[in-house]
């Protein structure tokens, strides 16, 4: 019970946060009223940074001294990021790498 | 507005594609820690992101504190405020819709509603309502389906949460081929990286997300000044 309210709690407060980045703008900004400089700077430049931040999330409990040495998941991001500078479809670069890894994981290592 | 449905179906086809896949990714990925479709139909409907959705399955799995998830959540979704810069404009004196529209404001949806021009014979707010809503359906159908399908079948979905990985792998790259500079990308590699050694895993996420944006801050004549 209290493992479901705490979910809830957590779609809830992710979806309010989401909700209220969508319509900072509406409410601060308008035509006579332009964002300063600095906000412009980090809504150009701070995604960037926060998706490679994401890539080293995802691998946090990657471990490179035990059991498989993180080869899976080290092979199977260079075949995405590769199939991506190569073909430049998502579906592809997702769907192959993922394919890959599971397959690593569930039979090789 | 069935002629809006009409008119705008053919700007939504990449988006219905790529909605339906990814939102069943995230489906299946939720159904893998024991979340059905009822849980996916919720966050779809009220969240309608896809990369906080995936990071979602991720926090719901480990039970994060909901402080953590409203800094979380603020710092991966921060690029949205810039899509709403954009279309102050052309939202404006759409009362009544505009809270959906603002609401479905994703990357795809930003993309074609900034991008396209309206097409002929149809008002303008029932071209971005109609984009919205179609948009918004894909993404239901897709995690709905992704999560139906995880929840009967059982296969073996070892190593599926790498869907996340691969996917915010693939928006590195996009970042990466479209960006005038690479060292943000770089700045926020290296201080992940880190924070992860120094801290740990348990304890580097809100610390590497503050000093990320502290040091482009920082550094904004430098990455900021020379091209602009």
């Amino acid at each position: 019970m209290i493992r479901i309210l705490h979910s809830l709690g957590i779609i809830i407060v992710m979806s309010a946060v989401t909700i209220l980045l969508r319509y900072l703008p509406f409410i601060f900004f308008g035509r006579n009223n332009q964002p300063p400089q600095w906000l412009n700077y980090l809504g150009k430049y701070l995604p960037c940074a926060i998706m490679a931040f994401l890539v080293v999330y995802c691998l946090k409990d990657v471990s490179l001294f035990s059991s498989s040495h993180g080869i899976p998941e080290f092979v199977s991001v260079a075949v995405a990021a590769i199939l991506h500078f190569w073909k430049k479809n998502p579906l592809l670069s997702i769907g192959i790498s993922t394919a890959l890894y599971m397959f690593l994981v569930q039979k090789i290592f | 507005m069935k002629e809006a449905f009409k008119k705008a179906f053919p700007h939504t086809i990449q988006v219905l594609v790529g909605y339906l896949t990814l939102g069943s990714g995230f489906g299946i990925l939720l159904s893998s820690i024991g979340y059905g479709p009822l849980w996916a139909l919720l966050m779809s409907l009220t969240i309608f992101s896809g990369s906080s959705q995936y990071l979602c399955v991720e926090l719901l799995a480990l039970q994060v504190s909901l402080p953590s998830v409203a800094l979380m959540t603020f710092i991966v979704n921060f690029r949205y405020m810039f899509y709403g810069l954009s279309m102050i404009d052309k939202f404006s004196g759409l009362n009544k819709i505009r809270p959906y529209l603002i609401f479905g404001l994703t990357d795809e949806t930003y993309a074609i509603e900034a991008n396209t021009r309206i097409p002929d014979g149809i008002k303008e707010k029932d071209f971005y309502l109609a984009t919205t809503l179609l948009d918004h359906s894909y993404w239901l159908i897709g995690s709905l389906i992704g999560s139906t399908i995880g929840s009967i079948f059982t296969f073996n979905t070892e190593g599926i949460d790498f869907v996340m990985t691969a996917l915010f792998v693939v928006l590195v790259v996009e970042q990466w081929m479209t960006a005038d500079k690479h060292s943000p990308a770089l700045i926020g590699f290296a201080i992940t990286i880190i924070c992860l050694i120094i801290l740990g895993p348990d304890h580097f996420l809100i610390p590497s997300l503050l000093l990320i944006c502290l040091i482009l801050l920082l550094l904004e004549k430098k990455i900021g000044g020379q091209n602009d």
